[in-house]
């Protein structure tokens, strides 16, 4: 392999690197460290994952009490809460900000940014991603990103309203809605930034994975995670560049009089004069990249329960081939699956026909992986570390808001549930929680990677029960309220009769996701407190396979010491019969591990069978095995 | 000996807080109750909304969370000290925690089966909407079964296999057998699905025309944040619109040149004959909308620049729809689901649906669109009698033209 070559001449370089003095700014700030970026993208998806939570519990608090004054939202909001009541404008605001926070700063450029960051140079053993300085520009992009995002708070009109989808006219036409004047090209112009720092980002991964492995590190022996990170990556280049095309159009639109997602428009008797354009072409767009978004943001929390429900149920991942393929199909059939979203917008209803057959086959590898997990726990010895209980609540929630999804991919179905609570309830299972439940588990998991401590267990249960039970108490209502007919984005509930009936389970779902907030603080106060005052940690603290547990603790530019190590064997040798180990690290060579060798480990290499055969006739006793 | 002190110490210390918390609520409770009976009513409202009244709350809650995991901590130093094995086994403690969420979990699935179940809308009220109703039925029950069997598999298998240092996990890699059987099942299972959701989709939007039986078609438009009615008259055609038009007293841009548009009718409400197909022609004037009659599983969006058909057969009058409810204030209604800005969340119309002749009296009482002020504007005569001439039409011609001018310039 040439790329080993390579990577021989990078050891050396950063070998020299390492004697360069590191100043605040250089080690902080503007770190080339692919460790020190990714711990900036975690910490900056916290933050923005604290601000979403508090925008949702803003508007919670008005739908479960839409007549009531409460003061302190004046003296928080001002005119956006006067008298204490959230405007029906902010609150579309609060609903469009909280959605795009979400899905984009914290499930995308959170969970990706910061796991593939840490985990793909440490789990393939690189010195560092393929270009450090465009990880870098990766980082910062996405930072401003976040500050032109949340800037949109402080300015006259408000923040971008129009839903986190932003469908035109509403978003295009400043006189439709408030929000849709500067906050609304802020948002664009936070989008745009946010796209470039996803793309500088995912061509770092794929040529990371694909060109600088260690030595014996070929494809089928990436641990899970990499897989899904790599194909998350892929997605991310392939669909990402489409909405770009989109915004810059809708900029066009928006600034300088073109007509491409307008047509036919009069706002009260003033006609405007766009025509020709039409505002499907914007929805063909973005759910282009939409729905492969929510793969993006799904697949790297399937990569990382994998691994952790691999390593603590001490066990091999059933079906590692099965899972890798499974999640090849879903990056190719996401590509394909957009129409869902637009059943009932007017779309072709031939169309509508032919995304729900592709739609209803990508459950298919969705539910390969769901029973791959299932037959992983089976006859495991599952040890409950905080990680493990996050990854075993994301396969409740993939499961539950998985199966809604049977509902709403099916056109006929979606006729009556488009644009309901159903489907609120739908997509926060399926990917707010799943996914920010695989977040956690990577967070409890990887900490001690990334700071060298270990977070308090205790609060780690804590933190996992309220936040578990909570967005169960949350997310399953609501479906009840979509199979009613009540539609989503509304501001309040009172003004029609078959509504009122819904409004005191509103206030239950509000003291639940008030509950799942606060739980949310024993995570925060763990996290910041554990990195400075955790206790330290050991090398290998879960007894894990994968190469980032060889490197040490204490970080260091290059990541290992002296040579990078050789990887021999699959990711997932636990509990190996033969072995007085339940785990055999990657690195560890067949030649030391004579008593539990397969023949099946061998992948057809004679000479390795036949030398395996000789020291088991030479060694009787090691025949027990099962 | 030392570290045992300590850990008296500490225990006791624990204690001590423990019993302060207790009295000290115990103390409260008294004064309050104490409080209570001097001035009878103290008035908790302002307490309640008060934002440093929830932080202390939480304060308490995080103290005697802390105070727990304090005393938890205590107990297994103690444990250690005293040469035992550990504390608390967590693992037998989460093991049991998620059966006990299974239990609970699936009871309350049960509950909200059955209490918030029942809450739902009606049996659809329209010939598509039973097929749609029967799809949805047929779907609950594979998922819900798929969704029982899974969970408890996953928390039974949670319980079962909890850590125990004695036992080694099963090596089992992978089973290309079982791997086949549990893809092909789902396979199949969504082939089903899949065909069904097909067939009746279809069924819906691509209908074959009865030319004994033609649809009543009705216009729909929506702008922010209202909905406006069209009925075609005694034609039965809805005639042409042309958003150049709009005009204030033209809010709709009804272009009155086109003979069918003359004899459309506004209405307040939509009023719908039972039985019969109704064809709703749905456009809007601003921003997208959506037209939503949850009781007919009926929507889909209104689009500017472009017109969308839904085409349904509404089978229970209003009338019937009371009694089936048990509702003497039951109404249809149709509303907006798509995000249109500030009034979007009240955005709503009735439905009724009535026997052929309360319709036919209904639809007799209802205005034109076209009044005097109208006429005048297209150059029609003031009299009703629609009367066409070549000089007719050109002078609208150049009125439309005028107007389309005009918004141009704009």
């Amino acid at each position: 392999m040439s790329t080993i070559a390579l990577h021989d001449e990078h050891n050396h370089d950063h070998a020299d690197h390492g004697h360069h003095k590191e100043t605040l700014i250089s080690k902080y700030i503007f770190s080339m460290d692919h460790k020190m970026i990714a711990k900036q993208f975690l910490i900056t998806g916290i933050i923005m994952a604290v601000i979403a939570m508090g925008l949702s519990i803003l508007f919670r608090i008005q739908l479960a009490w839409p007549d009531q004054n409460f003061p302190f939202l004046e003296t928080f909001l001002g005119k956006w809460a006067e008298g204490g009541r959230i405007k029906p404008d902010f609150y579309l605001a609060l609903v469009t900000i909280h959605g795009t926070i979400m899905v984009f700063f914290v499930l995308t450029a959170g969970l990706s940014g910061t796991f593939s960051n840490l985990l793909i140079p440490l789990q393939l053993g690189a010195r560092d991603m393929a270009s450090p300085f465009l990880n870098m520009l990766s980082y910062w992009f996405f930072f401003t990103a976040c500050v032109v995002m949340m800037s949109s708070f402080f300015i006259q009109t408000g923040p971008a309203s129009g839903g986190w989808t932003v469908y035109p006219p509403l978003s295009v036409v400043a006189k439709a809605m408030p929000g849709s004047g500067m906050g609304m090209t802020l948002w664009l112009i936070s989008m745009v930034l946010f796209v470039a720092s996803s793309l500088m980002g995912g061509i770092n991964y794929v040529s990371t994975i694909l060109n600088m492995r260690t030595k014996g590190m070929d494809l089928w022996k990436m641990p899970l995670t990499i897989w899904a990170f790599f194909l998350t990556a892929i997605l991310g280049i392939l669909s990402f560049p489409v909405l770009v095309a989109g915004v810059v159009l809708m900029v066009f639109d928006r600034s300088f009089g073109t007509s491409f997602y307008l047509s036919d428009i009069v706002m009260g008797t003033d006609i405007l004069p766009n025509e020709g354009g039409s505002p499907i072409l914007w929805q063909h767009l973005f759910w282009f990249l939409g729905h492969p978004e929510v793969y993006i943001v799904i697949m790297p929390a399937l990569g990382i329960s994998s691994e952790v429900i691999s390593v603590n149920s001490r066990k091999p991942i059933f079906g590692y081939h099965a899972m890798v393929y499974s999640l090849i199909g879903i990056t190719v059939l996401s590509f394909i699956v957009w129409g869902h979203h637009m059943f009932v917008t007017g779309m072709n209803p031939l169309l509508g026909g032919v995304f729900m057959i592709t739609t209803l086959i990508i459950a298919v590898p969705s539910a390969v992986k769901t029973f791959n997990y299932l037959a992983t726990l089976w006859r495991g010895n599952i040890r409950f570390t905080p990680a493990m209980l996050f990854a075993i609540g994301l396969v409740s929630f993939f499961i539950s808001g998985g199966l809604t999804g049977i509902f709403l991919g099916n056109a006929s179905l979606d006729i009556n549930l488009h644009d309901t609570y159903f489907v609120v309830a739908h997509f926060h299972l399926v990917m707010g929680s799943a996914a920010i439940f695989g977040m956690l588990a990577g967070v409890y998991h990887w900490f001690p990677k990334m700071f060298g401590r270990m977070m308090n267990a205790k609060l780690g249960y804590l933190h996992f029960w309220l936040t578990f039970i909570a967005a169960y108490l949350v997310f399953f209502p609501l479906h009840f309220l979509g199979l009613d007919g009540v539609p989503r984005r509304y501001y309040a509930f009172t003004e029609f009769e078959f509504m009122k009936k819904w409004l005191t389970v509103n206030v239950f779902v509000t003291w639940a996701a008030i509950m799942a907030a606060l739980a949310q603080v024993a995570f925060l106060f763990n996290f910041f407190y554990s990195i400075f005052k955790g206790k330290v940690s050991p090398q290998n603290p879960w007894e894990s396979n994968t190469l980032e547990w060889t490197a040490p603790v204490e970080h260091l530019h290059g990541n290992w010491p002296g040579e990078i190590p050789t990887v021999y064997r699959w990711p997932y040798d636990y509990s190996k019969p033969g072995h007085h180990e339940d785990f055999i690290p990657q690195t560890v060579p067949f030649s030391q591990t004579m008593s539990s060798n397969l023949p099946h480990d061998f992948e057809g290499n004679a000479e390795a069978e036949k030398i395996q055969q000789d020291w088991e006739l030479a060694n009787p006793v090691a025949e027990n095995k099962s | 000996m030392s570290l045992r002190k300590f850990i008296t110490n500490k225990t006791t210390a624990a204690l001590a807080v423990l019993i302060t918390v207790f009295a000290n609520t115990s103390v409260f409770a008294q004064d309050a109750a104490a409080g209570a009976a001097a001035a009878p009513k103290v008035d908790m409202g302002e307490v309640y909304k008060s934002v440093i009244f929830y932080i202390l709350v939480f304060l308490a809650v995080c103290l005697f969370i802390a105070i727990i995991g304090k005393a938890i901590r205590v107990y297994e130093l103690s444990r250690e000290a005293q040469g035992k094995s550990v504390g608390i086994n967590w693992n037998r403690v989460h093991a049991s925690l998620f059966a006990l969420f299974l239990v609970i979990g699936l009871y309350g699935v049960y509950w909200e089966y059955t209490v918030h179940g029942a809450m739902l809308l009606p049996d659809a009220a329209s010939e598509h909407g039973k097929k749609i109703d029967e799809m949805f039925n047929l779907t609950l029950i594979i998922t819900t079964i798929v969704f029982v069997v899974t969970h408890i598999l996953l928390f039974g298998f949670s319980y079962i296999y909890k850590y125990s240092a004695k036992r080694k996990a099963y090596y089992y890699p992978h089973n290309n057998t079982i791997e086949k059987i549990w893809t092909i099942v789902p396979a199949l299972v969504l082939t089903v699905l899949v065909l069904m959701g097909f067939l009746t989709w279809r069924s819906i939007f691509f209908k074959v025309e009865d030319p004994n039986n033609k649809p009543l078609q009705i216009e729909v438009t929506s702008e922010q944040f209202k909905w406006s009615i069209r009925y075609p008259g005694a034609d039965g055609i809805v005639g042409n619109k042309n958003y150049k038009l709009t005009t204030a007293t033209n809010t709709l841009g009804i272009d009155f040149k086109d003979i069918n548009s003359r004899d459309d009718e506004m209405a307040d409400e939509m009023v719908l004959p039972v039985g019969k197909p109704v064809k709703l022609i749905l456009t809007s004037k601003d921003v997208i909308h959506s037209f939503y009659m949850p009781h007919f599983r009926v929507q889909l969006n209104t689009v500017p620049g472009m017109r969308t058909i839904f085409e349904f057969t509404p089978t229970k009058t209003t009338a019937e729809m009371q009694q089936e409810t048990n509702d003497p204030n039951f109404k249809y209604l149709f509303l907006c689901a798509k995000i249109c800005g500030s009034g979007h969340y009240n955005m709503q119309k009735v439905v009724r649906v009535v026997s052929e002749a309360e319709y036919k009296t209904w639809i007799a009482e209802q205005k034109t669109y076209l009044n005097d002020d109208l006429r005048k504007q297209f150059n029609l005569p003031v009299a009703p009698a629609p009367v066409k001439s070549v000089a007719d039409s050109a002078a609208t011609d150049s009125t439309a033209a005028k107007t389309n001018q005009m918004a141009l310039n704009k």
